[in-house]
């Protein structure tokens, strides 16, 4: 395969054989060299094989192997001729970061750190096999499908201005429960309020350093020190049911004899299968809108119980990080509706976008890149330019370099606690076999990830954070 | 004989697991799946679900069966320790497989380490020759 450097940041596989449109990849060297030793580009070559693909198959600087889509793939589709397809939004539909700002200063928390993290521990359900703690009946759930955080809000977890800062407003309005399997509603009916495992987490975090005044200050971060509170969580059972089901429908309906990748299965956007699929991806991006909701309701209380006020607990944003959604973008000059597929990557709206709160309107979007456990994340802002360079969408994370079994094999769950100990994070889990999973070595190096979306300007840097208390869940 | 092993991969578990049969080697490929959540050796048998999965492939029918797993343990907190009196029925277009699931519904007294959000069919392979089984399976996490 023919990978061309176009500049420090820019590599491009020109069009060649089925391919309908370029693929351009966003990396430094060094994150191509990890890049390169998967099938990272030969999935983002198969994308752009795809039907009614816009423009060209991007990859964001933190992407790794997935499957049908890499993960770090975005791809938007032509509304009449193009697909949507369930391997390009993953399994995890709708995993996102929400962040919260607070009134307090590290100086207010160390002290107290251990007592909150122990509290949220016991407040927030983690793990695997935990149940929600909010018996669901099969109503609510219907509920929660269509109408996400705000039924959460209706239902007194946190409040209506919270819903104002999230992406969609926390609730897609093209979500229906009716084409959500009996099964995927029994996955989630129990699970609606729980972190889960593996990458999920939820961190006591103080802002190290401000890039930007002006803007951090539009979000609520006011100055270095500040303590924030940054969740990471999905759809849970509910969302991962809802992709595996369409993709063996769509397999069913359209056959998957001209693809090199079964997961890359998909139906015209239009169609009734493809409409079917978005309406029920739009009802798990709900779910986990709702789950993401209630945990940082539970978290204001316990910073209420804990410090005494949860006063200044104002939501920065809600973003997520898999989901196709229609959006307005300006293809070959002109602007129109795609169908926009970001898996593993975050929306980086540039100024002006209506979509946008008004008050972050003047500014651009927040966009929040978690780095693995323990080491520092990244708010940054997006970009008008980016509108041009990747559909305005970055990276979403530090992009595994190592498998989790690989990690198992090297790490040990209690060292990592005790170094992070050391440098003053403390950190709580379920399991420590879980946490070694996460080691950051396992990781790339985030640093570099955000380094790269800023001089590329696909987002650009903000604010740096680093955890004083981390649940990994 | 070797039940199952681990390959590298960039970010979820991918690995292969070995039988004298088909059936054997499915057996041992959800064991595969449930260690990486559990020790499946230290969960109890005191409960037995049966399984039953069909698939128009031997592909489909793995990720069906191997799915039946994550939603055992969504649905109903169970445990896979075993697989037993696994049985492959048909033919290319129509395949059939039924199982015991034994385990445990008892989550809180094991240690749960992972979570598998789902079976994928990236570089999924199942060769049967005579007398050996091999299915490879890549697993996100």
């Amino acid at each position: 395969m023919e990978l061309k450097r176009i500049n420090d940041n820019t590599w491009e596989i020109p069009r060649s054989g089925a391919m309908k449109v370029p693929a351009l990849i966003y990396a430094s060297a060094k994150l191509m060299e990890t890049i390169k030793q998967d099938q990272t580009l030969e999935q983002a070559r198969n994308v752009a094989c795809l039907p009614g693909i816009q423009t060209m198959s991007y990859v964001m600087p933190d992407a790794h192997q997935g499957y049908g889509f890499p993960i770090g793939g975005v791809a938007a589709f032509d509304m009449e001729e193009g697909i949507i397809s369930p391997g390009g939004v993953g399994y995890d539909i709708n995993c996102g970061v929400r962040v919260l700002r607070t009134d307090f200063k590290e100086n207010d928390v160390r002290a107290r750190r251990k007592e909150l993290l122990a509290e949220i521990f016991k407040e927030v359900p983690a793990g695997v096999g935990k149940g929600g703690v909010t018996k669901l009946s099969r109503s609510a759930l219907k509920d929660i499908l269509l109408k996400g955080a705000a039924w959460a809000v209706e239902n007194g977890y946190g409040s209506k201005e919270d819903l104002l800062r999230t992406e969609e407003n926390g609730r897609m309005k093209e979500a229906d429960w009716g084409p959500v399997s009996e099964r995927a509603m029994e996955r989630g009916i129990s699970q609606l309020g729980t972190l889960g495992a593996g990458n999920h987490f939820l961190e006591i975090q103080k802002v190290e350093k401000i890039f930007v005044k002006d803007v951090a200050q539009a979000f609520g971060i006011d100055e270095e020190g500040q303590i924030l509170v940054m969740v990471h969580c999905g759809s849970r059972g509910l969302g991962h049911q809802v992709a595996s089901d369409y993709i063996k429908e769509m397999e069913d309906r359209f056959g998957i004899k001209d693809l090199p990748d079964r997961e890359l299965v998909h139906a015209p956007v239009k169609s009734p299968l493809g409409q079917k699929y978005y309406k029920a991806m739009a009802a798990a991006v709900n779910y986990a809108f709702a789950n993401r909701q209630m945990i940082a309701h539970w978290v204001r209380d316990i910073f209420k119980k804990v410090m005494g006020s949860s006063a200044g607990m104002r939501q920065v944003y809600d973003v997520c990080h898999n989901v196709a959604k229609v959006e307005r973008h300006k293809v070959g000059g002109v602007e129109k509706e795609v169908c926009i597929h970001r898996k593993g990557a975050t929306r980086s709206f540039g100024p002006g976008r209506s979509e946008l709160p008004s008050d972050y309107r003047a500014f651009g979007q927040p966009v929040f890149i978690p780095g693995s456990m323990g080491t520092a994340s990244y708010i940054l802002v997006g970009t008008l330019e980016a509108e041009g360079l990747s559909f305005s969408s970055t990276a979403h994370g530090a992009g595994r370099v190592m498998s989790r079994h690989e990690a198992i094999r090297r790490f040990r769950g209690e060292q990592i606690r005790d170094d992070l100990a050391k440098r003053g994070i403390e950190l709580q889990s379920t399991s420590w076999k879980g946490v070694a999973e996460e080691a950051s070595a396992a990781y790339k190096d985030v640093d570099e990830v955000v380094r790269v979306s800023h001089e590329v300007g696909l987002g650009k840097l903000v604010a740096r954070v680093v955890p004083l208390g981390v649940m990994k869940g | 004989m070797e039940r199952y092993r681990f390959l590298q991969h960039t970010a979820d578990a991918k690995f292969q697991a070995f039988g004298a049969t088909l059936g054997e080697a499915f057996s041992n490929a959800a064991l595969a799946v449930a260690s990486v959540m559990w020790d499946w050796a230290k969960v109890a048998r005191n409960v037995r679900l049966p399984v039953k999965v069909r698939g128009r492939d031997l592909e489909r029918l793995l990720y069906n069966y191997l799915e039946e797993i994550l939603y055992l343990l969504d649905t109903r907190k169970f445990l896979l320790a075993g697989v037993e009196d696994i049985r492959i029925r048909g033919k290319k277009g129509e395949y059939r497989l039924e199982a015991n699931f034994q385990g445990d519904t008892d989550p809180a007294r094991y240690e749960i380490f992972g979570e598998v959000k789902a079976v994928t069919y990236n570089e999924m392979r199942i060769e049967e020759k005579a007398g050996a089984a091999c299915v490879q399976v890549v697993i996100d996490l």
